[in-house]
Protein backbone atom coordinates (compact mmCIF):
# COMPACT_ATOMS: atom_id res chain seq x y z
CA UNK A 1 0.00 0.00 0.00
CA UNK A 2 1.32 3.19 -1.06
CA UNK A 3 1.36 6.55 1.06
CA UNK A 4 1.72 8.70 -1.80
CA UNK A 5 -1.15 7.48 -3.62
CA UNK A 6 -3.78 7.83 -0.62
CA UNK A 7 -6.79 9.55 -2.50
CA UNK A 8 -8.16 11.98 -0.52
CA UNK A 9 -11.47 13.84 -0.24
CA UNK A 10 -11.62 16.63 1.79
CA UNK A 11 -13.01 20.31 1.75
CA UNK A 12 -9.77 21.91 0.79
CA UNK A 13 -8.52 19.07 -1.68
CA UNK A 14 -9.30 15.95 -3.54
CA UNK A 15 -6.85 14.19 -5.23
CA UNK A 16 -3.66 11.72 -4.02
CA UNK A 17 -1.81 12.58 -1.05
CA UNK A 18 1.88 13.32 -2.72
CA UNK A 19 -0.05 15.97 -4.70
CA UNK A 20 -1.49 17.92 -1.41
CA UNK A 21 2.75 17.74 -0.54
CA UNK A 22 3.62 19.17 -3.02
CA UNK A 23 1.12 21.65 -3.34
CA UNK A 24 1.91 22.29 0.15
CA UNK A 25 5.34 22.98 0.07
CA UNK A 26 4.69 25.04 -2.83
CA UNK A 27 2.03 27.16 -1.13
CA UNK A 28 -0.15 26.66 -3.69
CA UNK A 29 -2.85 25.12 -1.01
CA UNK A 30 -2.74 26.82 2.20
CA UNK A 31 -2.20 24.35 4.86
CA UNK A 32 -4.77 26.20 7.71
CA UNK A 33 -7.46 25.22 5.59
CA UNK A 34 -6.20 21.41 5.47
CA UNK A 35 -7.88 19.19 7.96
CA UNK A 36 -5.38 16.82 8.88
CA UNK A 37 -7.38 14.82 11.29
CA UNK A 38 -9.31 14.11 7.90
CA UNK A 39 -5.98 12.63 6.33
CA UNK A 40 -5.31 10.35 9.13
CA UNK A 41 -9.02 9.02 8.86
CA UNK A 42 -8.83 8.48 5.52
CA UNK A 43 -5.37 6.29 5.85
CA UNK A 44 -7.02 4.32 9.09
CA UNK A 45 -10.05 3.27 6.76
CA UNK A 46 -7.61 1.97 4.03
CA UNK A 47 -5.35 0.38 6.46
CA UNK A 48 -8.57 -1.36 7.82
CA UNK A 49 -9.40 -2.76 4.64
CA UNK A 50 -6.21 -4.70 4.71
CA UNK A 51 -5.67 -7.82 6.06
CA UNK A 52 -2.01 -7.26 7.17
CA UNK A 53 -0.59 -4.40 9.02
CA UNK A 54 1.50 -2.81 6.66
CA UNK A 55 4.26 -1.48 8.83
CA UNK A 56 6.57 0.28 6.30
CA UNK A 57 3.43 2.23 4.91
CA UNK A 58 2.49 3.56 8.57
CA UNK A 59 6.04 4.65 9.75
CA UNK A 60 5.93 6.88 6.28
CA UNK A 61 2.41 7.97 6.69
CA UNK A 62 3.43 8.95 10.52
CA UNK A 63 6.90 11.05 9.20
CA UNK A 64 4.71 12.87 6.50
CA UNK A 65 1.66 14.00 8.79
CA UNK A 66 4.01 14.53 11.38
CA UNK A 67 5.51 17.10 9.21
CA UNK A 68 2.43 18.46 7.81
CA UNK A 69 1.21 18.94 11.58
CA UNK A 70 4.40 20.81 12.49
CA UNK A 71 4.20 23.05 9.10
CA UNK A 72 0.62 23.93 10.22
CA UNK A 73 1.49 24.63 13.77
CA UNK A 74 3.84 26.91 12.66
CA UNK A 75 2.27 28.32 10.26
CA UNK A 76 -0.93 28.96 12.71
CA UNK A 77 1.14 30.64 15.06
CA UNK A 78 3.04 32.68 12.81
CA UNK A 79 3.78 36.35 13.40
CA UNK A 80 3.21 35.26 17.40
CA UNK A 81 6.52 35.68 19.03
CA UNK A 82 5.38 36.30 22.37
CA UNK A 83 4.45 32.65 22.63
CA UNK A 84 8.33 32.18 21.98
CA UNK A 85 9.61 34.46 24.37
CA UNK A 86 7.60 31.75 27.37
CA UNK A 87 9.23 29.65 29.58
CA UNK A 88 7.74 26.62 29.25
CA UNK A 89 5.35 26.54 32.04
CA UNK A 90 3.71 29.81 30.71
CA UNK A 91 3.97 28.31 27.16
CA UNK A 92 1.48 25.67 28.69
CA UNK A 93 -0.12 27.31 30.57
CA UNK A 94 -0.92 29.30 27.16
CA UNK A 95 -1.80 26.63 25.58
CA UNK A 96 -3.84 25.02 27.86
CA UNK A 97 -6.17 28.78 28.41
CA UNK A 98 -6.17 28.64 24.23
CA UNK A 99 -7.20 25.12 23.97
CA UNK A 100 -10.04 25.61 27.03
CA UNK A 101 -11.26 28.88 24.85
CA UNK A 102 -11.32 26.39 21.45
CA UNK A 103 -13.38 24.10 23.63
CA UNK A 104 -15.61 26.25 24.92
CA UNK A 105 -16.31 27.40 21.30
CA UNK A 106 -16.66 23.91 20.20
CA UNK A 107 -19.51 23.14 22.60
CA UNK A 108 -21.12 26.81 21.89
CA UNK A 109 -21.23 25.03 18.41
CA UNK A 110 -22.58 21.92 19.10
CA UNK A 111 -25.04 23.96 20.72
CA UNK A 112 -26.08 25.71 18.15
CA UNK A 113 -26.29 22.66 16.19
CA UNK A 114 -28.38 20.99 18.27
CA UNK A 115 -30.56 23.92 18.20
CA UNK A 116 -30.88 24.01 14.40
CA UNK A 117 -31.69 20.36 14.42
CA UNK A 118 -34.46 21.21 16.84
CA UNK A 119 -35.81 24.13 14.62
CA UNK A 120 -35.98 22.45 12.18
CA UNK A 121 -39.69 22.58 11.61
CA UNK A 122 -39.97 25.96 12.53
CA UNK A 123 -40.44 28.04 8.94
CA UNK A 124 -41.41 31.70 8.29
CA UNK A 125 -41.54 34.13 5.80
CA UNK A 126 -38.34 35.74 4.71
CA UNK A 127 -38.13 37.52 1.74
CA UNK A 128 -37.84 41.36 0.45
CA UNK A 129 -39.89 43.74 2.28
CA UNK A 130 -38.11 45.88 3.39
CA UNK A 131 -39.24 48.57 5.94
CA UNK A 132 -40.50 52.43 4.81
CA UNK A 133 -38.45 55.19 5.58
CA UNK A 134 -39.30 56.62 8.79
CA UNK A 135 -40.57 59.75 9.14
CA UNK A 136 -37.75 62.59 9.16
CA UNK A 137 -37.14 63.98 12.34
CA UNK A 138 -38.18 67.54 12.95
CA UNK A 139 -35.92 70.47 12.86
CA UNK A 140 -35.28 72.11 15.90
CA UNK A 141 -36.80 75.00 17.30
CA UNK A 142 -36.53 78.08 14.78
CA UNK A 143 -37.19 81.77 14.82
CA UNK A 144 -40.19 83.30 12.90
CA UNK A 145 -38.21 86.21 11.95
CA UNK A 146 -35.64 84.77 10.04
CA UNK A 147 -38.12 82.29 8.18
CA UNK A 148 -39.98 85.73 7.26
CA UNK A 149 -36.75 87.38 6.09
CA UNK A 150 -35.90 84.31 4.11
CA UNK A 151 -39.62 84.46 2.38
CA UNK A 152 -39.48 88.08 2.02
CA UNK A 153 -36.19 88.10 -0.04
CA UNK A 154 -37.46 84.78 -2.26
CA UNK A 155 -41.02 86.82 -2.63
CA UNK A 156 -39.69 89.81 -4.13
CA UNK A 157 -39.97 90.02 -7.59
CA UNK A 158 -37.18 89.63 -9.97
CA UNK A 159 -36.22 92.54 -12.51
CA UNK A 160 -37.11 91.67 -15.83
CA UNK A 161 -33.94 91.08 -17.95
CA UNK A 162 -33.94 93.63 -20.78
CA UNK A 163 -33.96 91.29 -23.91
CA UNK A 164 -34.11 94.05 -26.26
CA UNK A 165 -30.72 94.15 -27.86
CA UNK A 166 -31.61 90.52 -28.80
CA UNK A 167 -34.56 91.43 -30.79
CA UNK A 168 -34.64 91.01 -34.25
CA UNK A 169 -37.92 92.74 -36.86
CA UNK A 170 -37.98 91.28 -40.25
CA UNK A 171 -40.45 92.84 -42.46
CA UNK A 172 -42.70 89.83 -44.52
CA UNK A 173 -41.11 88.86 -47.78
CA UNK A 174 -44.60 89.54 -49.13
CA UNK A 175 -44.12 93.34 -48.59
CA UNK A 176 -41.34 93.45 -51.21
CA UNK A 177 -43.26 90.75 -53.81
CA UNK A 178 -46.27 93.05 -53.44
CA UNK A 179 -43.87 96.71 -54.25
CA UNK A 180 -41.28 94.69 -56.71
CA UNK A 181 -44.75 93.38 -58.97
CA UNK A 182 -46.17 97.16 -58.58
CA UNK A 183 -42.77 98.33 -60.10
CA UNK A 184 -42.60 96.17 -62.66
CA UNK A 185 -46.04 96.89 -63.90
CA UNK A 186 -44.87 100.38 -64.28
CA UNK A 187 -41.60 99.51 -65.79
CA UNK A 188 -40.21 97.23 -67.82
CA UNK A 189 -36.47 96.82 -65.69
CA UNK A 190 -34.94 98.53 -62.60
CA UNK A 191 -31.99 98.56 -60.37
CA UNK A 192 -32.28 96.48 -57.30
CA UNK A 193 -29.89 99.11 -55.27
CA UNK A 194 -32.05 102.02 -56.47
CA UNK A 195 -35.09 100.52 -55.46
CA UNK A 196 -33.44 99.48 -51.81
CA UNK A 197 -31.72 103.00 -51.24
CA UNK A 198 -32.06 104.19 -47.88
CA UNK A 199 -33.89 101.18 -46.39
CA UNK A 200 -32.03 99.11 -43.19
CA UNK A 201 -29.84 96.15 -43.80
CA UNK A 202 -32.20 94.00 -42.20
CA UNK A 203 -34.92 95.49 -45.03
CA UNK A 204 -32.91 95.26 -47.77
CA UNK A 205 -31.69 91.07 -46.76
CA UNK A 206 -35.69 90.39 -46.97
CA UNK A 207 -35.98 92.60 -50.35
CA UNK A 208 -32.84 90.14 -51.85
CA UNK A 209 -35.03 87.58 -50.38
CA UNK A 210 -38.16 88.60 -52.33
CA UNK A 211 -36.46 89.29 -55.37
CA UNK A 212 -34.56 85.37 -55.50
CA UNK A 213 -38.32 84.43 -55.12
CA UNK A 214 -39.68 86.25 -58.14
CA UNK A 215 -36.75 85.05 -59.88
CA UNK A 216 -37.55 81.01 -58.67
CA UNK A 217 -41.52 81.67 -59.87
CA UNK A 218 -39.86 82.71 -63.35
CA UNK A 219 -41.29 86.49 -62.99
CA UNK A 220 -38.29 88.19 -63.39
CA UNK A 221 -34.52 87.97 -64.79
CA UNK A 222 -31.68 88.94 -63.14
CA UNK A 223 -28.61 90.50 -64.40
CA UNK A 224 -25.24 91.81 -62.25
CA UNK A 225 -22.27 92.43 -64.72
CA UNK A 226 -19.65 91.83 -61.97
CA UNK A 227 -19.57 90.75 -58.80
CA UNK A 228 -20.79 93.57 -56.37
CA UNK A 229 -22.10 95.22 -59.86
CA UNK A 230 -25.93 96.69 -59.55
CA UNK A 231 -28.25 94.17 -59.72
CA UNK A 232 -30.60 94.74 -62.90
CA UNK A 233 -34.19 93.28 -62.78
CA UNK A 234 -36.10 92.72 -65.74
CA UNK A 235 -39.74 91.62 -66.30
CA UNK A 236 -40.01 88.08 -68.62
CA UNK A 237 -41.70 87.54 -71.66
CA UNK A 238 -44.92 85.63 -70.28
CA UNK A 239 -45.41 88.06 -67.28
CA UNK A 240 -45.34 91.10 -69.71
CA UNK A 241 -47.72 88.74 -71.67
CA UNK A 242 -50.07 87.87 -68.71
CA UNK A 243 -49.59 91.63 -67.45
CA UNK A 244 -50.67 92.71 -71.23
CA UNK A 245 -54.03 90.57 -70.88
CA UNK A 246 -54.86 91.78 -67.40
CA UNK A 247 -54.39 95.09 -68.89
CA UNK A 248 -56.67 94.42 -71.86
CA UNK A 249 -59.68 92.31 -69.54
CA UNK A 250 -59.50 95.35 -67.33
CA UNK A 251 -59.65 98.20 -69.77
CA UNK B 1 -74.34 45.15 7.99
CA UNK B 2 -71.86 42.34 8.57
CA UNK B 3 -70.10 42.84 11.91
CA UNK B 4 -65.89 42.82 11.53
CA UNK B 5 -64.73 39.71 13.45
CA UNK B 6 -63.67 39.79 17.08
CA UNK B 7 -61.25 38.04 19.11
CA UNK B 8 -62.26 38.49 22.06
CA UNK B 9 -66.05 40.56 21.78
CA UNK B 10 -65.91 43.78 23.37
CA UNK B 11 -62.23 44.08 24.59
CA UNK B 12 -60.78 47.61 24.10
CA UNK B 13 -57.72 46.60 22.46
CA UNK B 14 -59.49 44.66 19.78
CA UNK B 15 -59.41 46.91 16.78
CA UNK B 16 -55.63 47.89 17.84
CA UNK B 17 -54.86 43.88 17.82
CA UNK B 18 -56.74 43.85 13.94
CA UNK B 19 -54.04 46.16 13.18
CA UNK B 20 -50.87 44.39 14.94
CA UNK B 21 -52.05 40.88 12.76
CA UNK B 22 -52.06 43.20 9.42
CA UNK B 23 -48.84 44.42 9.97
CA UNK B 24 -47.58 41.52 10.95
CA UNK B 25 -48.67 39.53 8.50
CA UNK B 26 -47.10 41.81 5.88
CA UNK B 27 -43.74 42.04 7.50
CA UNK B 28 -41.12 39.80 6.37
CA UNK B 29 -38.99 40.49 9.67
CA UNK B 30 -39.86 40.54 13.43
CA UNK B 31 -41.37 43.79 14.22
CA UNK B 32 -40.28 45.27 17.61
CA UNK B 33 -43.03 46.50 20.38
CA UNK B 34 -42.16 50.14 19.77
CA UNK B 35 -42.29 49.44 15.28
CA UNK B 36 -45.64 48.12 16.16
CA UNK B 37 -46.73 51.29 18.54
CA UNK B 38 -45.24 53.66 15.77
CA UNK B 39 -46.62 52.18 12.71
CA UNK B 40 -50.30 51.30 14.34
CA UNK B 41 -49.95 55.28 15.72
CA UNK B 42 -50.86 53.84 19.87
CA UNK B 43 -49.39 53.36 22.59
CA UNK B 44 -46.39 50.59 23.51
CA UNK B 45 -48.15 49.46 26.29
CA UNK B 46 -51.62 48.82 24.68
CA UNK B 47 -49.91 47.24 22.16
CA UNK B 48 -48.20 44.39 24.43
CA UNK B 49 -51.81 43.88 25.71
CA UNK B 50 -52.85 43.39 22.17
CA UNK B 51 -50.12 40.87 21.26
CA UNK B 52 -51.26 39.06 24.53
CA UNK B 53 -54.11 39.13 22.97
CA UNK B 54 -52.41 37.39 19.61
CA UNK B 55 -50.52 35.59 21.49
CA UNK B 56 -53.39 33.24 22.96
CA UNK B 57 -55.25 33.51 19.72
CA UNK B 58 -52.32 32.36 17.33
CA UNK B 59 -50.57 29.36 19.27
CA UNK B 60 -49.51 25.56 18.62
CA UNK B 61 -52.01 23.38 18.57
CA UNK B 62 -55.02 26.04 17.74
CA UNK B 63 -53.83 27.46 14.70
CA UNK B 64 -51.43 27.30 11.65
CA UNK B 65 -50.18 30.62 12.50
CA UNK B 66 -47.81 30.96 15.35
CA UNK B 67 -47.10 34.60 16.86
CA UNK B 68 -43.15 34.16 18.39
CA UNK B 69 -41.15 36.22 20.18
CA UNK B 70 -38.13 36.21 18.26
CA UNK B 71 -34.91 38.23 17.12
CA UNK B 72 -35.81 41.53 19.07
CA UNK B 73 -39.42 41.54 17.81
CA UNK B 74 -42.98 39.73 16.92
CA UNK B 75 -43.46 37.62 14.13
CA UNK B 76 -45.61 35.00 12.45
CA UNK B 77 -44.26 31.15 11.60
CA UNK B 78 -46.07 28.64 10.78
CA UNK B 79 -46.68 26.23 13.48
CA UNK B 80 -44.70 22.95 13.56
CA UNK B 81 -47.92 21.00 13.06
CA UNK B 82 -47.30 21.99 9.41
CA UNK B 83 -43.85 21.64 8.89
CA UNK B 84 -44.08 18.45 6.53
CA UNK B 85 -46.36 20.31 4.43
CA UNK B 86 -44.33 24.02 4.21
CA UNK B 87 -41.29 21.49 3.93
CA UNK B 88 -42.67 19.65 0.57
CA UNK B 89 -43.58 23.51 -0.76
CA UNK B 90 -40.59 25.60 0.76
CA UNK B 91 -36.61 25.04 0.99
CA UNK B 92 -34.59 26.66 4.22
CA UNK B 93 -31.25 27.69 1.98
CA UNK B 94 -30.31 29.95 5.16
CA UNK B 95 -29.09 26.47 6.94
CA UNK B 96 -29.11 24.29 4.09
CA UNK B 97 -25.59 21.91 4.78
CA UNK B 98 -24.22 24.69 7.53
CA UNK B 99 -21.24 22.82 7.73
CA UNK B 100 -18.94 22.21 11.34
CA UNK B 101 -16.88 24.86 10.34
CA UNK B 102 -19.44 27.58 9.39
CA UNK B 103 -21.25 26.70 12.78
CA UNK B 104 -17.92 26.97 14.68
CA UNK B 105 -17.52 30.41 13.24
CA UNK B 106 -21.03 31.31 14.17
CA UNK B 107 -20.74 30.73 17.80
CA UNK B 108 -16.86 32.50 17.61
CA UNK B 109 -19.15 35.68 16.10
CA UNK B 110 -22.05 34.94 18.49
CA UNK B 111 -20.45 35.29 21.24
CA UNK B 112 -17.45 37.30 20.83
CA UNK B 113 -18.44 39.47 18.32
CA UNK B 114 -18.19 42.02 16.69
CA UNK B 115 -14.74 40.48 15.55
CA UNK B 116 -12.80 40.39 12.46
CA UNK B 117 -11.28 37.57 10.28
CA UNK B 118 -8.08 37.13 12.48
CA UNK B 119 -9.25 37.24 15.57
CA UNK B 120 -12.33 34.63 14.57
CA UNK B 121 -9.14 32.82 12.75
CA UNK B 122 -7.24 32.96 16.33
CA UNK B 123 -9.80 31.44 18.14
CA UNK B 124 -10.65 28.66 15.96
CA UNK B 125 -6.68 27.68 14.86
CA UNK B 126 -7.42 27.92 11.11
CA UNK B 127 -7.94 30.31 8.38
CA UNK B 128 -11.92 31.08 7.92
CA UNK B 129 -11.95 33.60 4.92
CA UNK B 130 -14.27 31.65 3.38
CA UNK B 131 -16.39 30.16 5.80
CA UNK B 132 -17.06 33.79 6.91
CA UNK B 133 -18.00 34.72 3.19
CA UNK B 134 -20.15 31.51 3.25
CA UNK B 135 -21.95 33.34 6.49
CA UNK B 136 -22.01 36.76 5.14
CA UNK B 137 -23.85 35.40 1.72
CA UNK B 138 -26.23 33.33 3.43
CA UNK B 139 -26.85 36.34 5.63
CA UNK B 140 -26.08 34.98 8.77
CA UNK B 141 -23.67 37.52 9.87
CA UNK B 142 -22.67 41.21 8.44
CA UNK B 143 -20.36 43.15 8.41
CA UNK B 144 -19.81 46.12 11.81
CA UNK B 145 -17.55 48.30 11.67
CA UNK B 146 -13.78 48.28 11.59
CA UNK B 147 -11.03 47.75 13.99
CA UNK B 148 -9.45 50.56 15.46
CA UNK B 149 -11.97 53.33 14.29
CA UNK B 150 -11.82 52.81 10.24
CA UNK B 151 -7.99 51.60 9.11
CA UNK B 152 -8.17 47.39 10.53
CA UNK B 153 -9.56 44.84 9.76
CA UNK B 154 -13.57 44.53 9.04
CA UNK B 155 -15.75 42.70 11.89
CA UNK B 156 -18.74 40.86 11.98
CA UNK B 157 -21.08 40.85 14.12
CA UNK B 158 -24.54 38.15 13.55
CA UNK B 159 -27.54 39.47 12.37
CA UNK B 160 -31.26 39.38 13.87
CA UNK B 161 -31.70 36.64 10.77
CA UNK B 162 -29.73 34.75 12.89
CA UNK B 163 -31.37 34.59 15.86
CA UNK B 164 -35.09 34.08 14.00
CA UNK B 165 -32.96 30.81 12.43
CA UNK B 166 -31.80 29.70 15.58
CA UNK B 167 -35.10 30.67 17.44
CA UNK B 168 -33.59 32.68 19.51
CA UNK B 169 -35.88 35.94 21.46
CA UNK B 170 -32.13 37.58 21.67
CA UNK B 171 -28.66 36.39 21.92
CA UNK B 172 -29.24 36.64 25.84
CA UNK B 173 -30.78 33.56 25.07
CA UNK B 174 -27.18 31.53 24.06
CA UNK B 175 -26.29 29.53 27.14
CA UNK B 176 -23.10 30.96 29.28
CA UNK B 177 -20.02 30.24 27.52
CA UNK B 178 -18.56 28.67 31.12
CA UNK B 179 -20.94 26.13 30.85
CA UNK B 180 -19.87 25.01 27.10
CA UNK B 181 -16.90 22.85 26.57
CA UNK B 182 -16.99 20.34 29.23
CA UNK B 183 -14.56 20.50 32.52
CA UNK B 184 -11.55 22.23 31.94
CA UNK B 185 -9.54 20.78 35.17
CA UNK B 186 -10.47 17.78 32.78
CA UNK B 187 -8.27 19.25 30.34
CA UNK B 188 -5.00 20.63 32.03
CA UNK B 189 -5.30 17.32 33.69
CA UNK B 190 -5.13 15.90 30.52
CA UNK B 191 -2.45 18.03 28.93
CA UNK B 192 -0.27 17.45 31.70
CA UNK B 193 -0.07 14.37 31.68
CA UNK B 194 1.05 14.24 28.01
CA UNK B 195 3.83 16.77 28.68
CA UNK B 196 4.80 14.26 31.32
CA UNK B 197 4.88 11.60 29.20
CA UNK B 198 7.13 13.71 26.61
CA UNK B 199 10.78 12.33 26.33
CA UNK B 200 13.11 15.08 28.12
Amino acid sequence: MSVHELELDLDAFEGPFDLLLTLVLREEVPLAEIDVAGIVLVFVERLAEREELDLDACGEFLVLVAALLELKARGLFAGEADLEDLEPEEAAEELARRLEEYRRIKGAAEWLAERLAGERDRFFRLGPAPLAPRGERRLAQQDPEALATAMRTLAAEQPEVSLSHLELRFPPVSQFLERFRAVLGRRQRFDFEHEVAGLSRIEQAVAFLALLELRRAGEVSLEQAAPFAPIRVARTAETREEVAAWSARSA
Amino acid sequence: MERPLRLIAANPVDSLARTLEALLVVASQPLSVADLAEAAGDEAERVETALGLLGDRYREGRSGIVLEQVAGGWAFRASREAAEACGRLFERPVERNLSHAALETLAVVAYMGPCSRPEIARWRGVAVDSVVAGLVERGLIAEAGRESAGAGAVRYRVTPLFERVFGLESLAALPRLEGLGGDSEELRGRLETLAERRPA
